[in-house]
């Protein structure tokens, strides 16, 4: 995936990420990924807004998808941790990931996220998570 | 079974497409204390090499579970919403089993529900994640259209 940047094929193979719609755009350094807004992905049907797990889920996958991105990424980095916070509700729509590399260590990363929909500046959400670099 | 566990069994299995899709039922809910179950599926894999679960899905069980649990404890229906949510991952789900999650409502004020539980495969004392979560509650349904209602 580092080498040819071949997210499409890396996001097939993922089950889950299918289910959920995911998709990546390269924005030089940056990668911007995406979840559809699909009616089979929302957890409250009164408001209705998305499932917040599956922002969770969208939130981690921008994290790792960023990291393969690092020469020094070995293998498929794994969730240590992950803190999500959740600042507006997710309307039924297109949403957006970016992840930004805090710290790349020798065995741990520290990654923040942000996600939105219409605009990057009223973030629907921001996480913050720890992945293992390698399994010994 | 009180009237909002029938409310709750009644919103979880018939009206959240997301959990449906993930089969997710619950198996209990009193007293601030939620059970439920996702039955394994190849479509919930995260890793095909290894066919363990994606850690997306255990976010949103333990997510779902944690409102469930919240909600038992509330005195009549209303809204709730997800503030923050804190998973570690312990292990890697095993492949072929379902994903069960117990998690407990162990503090409600007039304005937060606070939570803590865990997901496993079977047996609590090998769990596969642990969570701490808490909840708005009273959040108002209402939205104009078009727009996000009042900030």
């Amino acid at each position: 995936v580092r080498e040819s940047g071949d997210f499409e094929r890396f996001l097939e193979a993922i089950p889950y990420l299918q289910m959920l719609g995911v998709s990546v755009k390269v924005q030089g350094e940056d990668l911007l990924v995406g979840m559809e807004g699909r009616e089979s992905l929302i957890g409250n049907p009164v408001l209705p807004a998305l499932h917040g797990g599956t922002v969770g889920a969208l939130m981690e996958s921008a994290a790792i998808l960023r990291l393969l991105r690092e020469p020094d990424c070995q293998g498929v980095p794994k969730t240590i941790t992950l803190t999500v916070d959740y600042l507006r509700s997710p309307r039924v729509k297109q949403t957006w990931a970016r992840a930004t590399i805090t710290r790349f260590g020798r065995r741990v990363a520290n990654v923040q996220v942000q996600a939105w929909q219409d605009e990057q500046d009223r973030p629907i959400a921001v996480a913050h998570a720890h992945f293992l670099l390698k399994s010994q | 079974v009180g009237p909002i566990e029938k409310l709750m069994r009644k919103l979880m299995s018939v009206a959240s497409p997301h959990m449906r899709e993930l089969g997710m039922e619950f198996l209990d809910l009193k007293d601030g204390v939620a059970v439920a179950r996702i039955p394994y599926k190849h479509e919930l894999v995260g890793d095909p090499v290894t066919g363990v679960l994606h850690g997306g899905v255990v976010t949103t069980l333990l997510d779902s579970t944690g409102g469930a649990a919240v909600f038992s404890r509330l005195k009549a229906p209303a809204p709730i919403a997800t503030l923050d949510l804190r998973i570690d991952y312990l292990r890697g789900s095993t492949p072929n089993e379902p994903l069960y999650s117990r998690v407990e409502c162990y503090k409600i004020t007039r304005q937060v529900g606070f939570t803590r539980g865990i997901a496993h495969n079977g047996d609590e004392s090998d769990p596969v994640a642990s969570m701490s979560g808490t909840f708005m509650l009273n959040t108002t349904a209402v939205r104009v259209s078009g727009k996000e209602g009042g900030r």
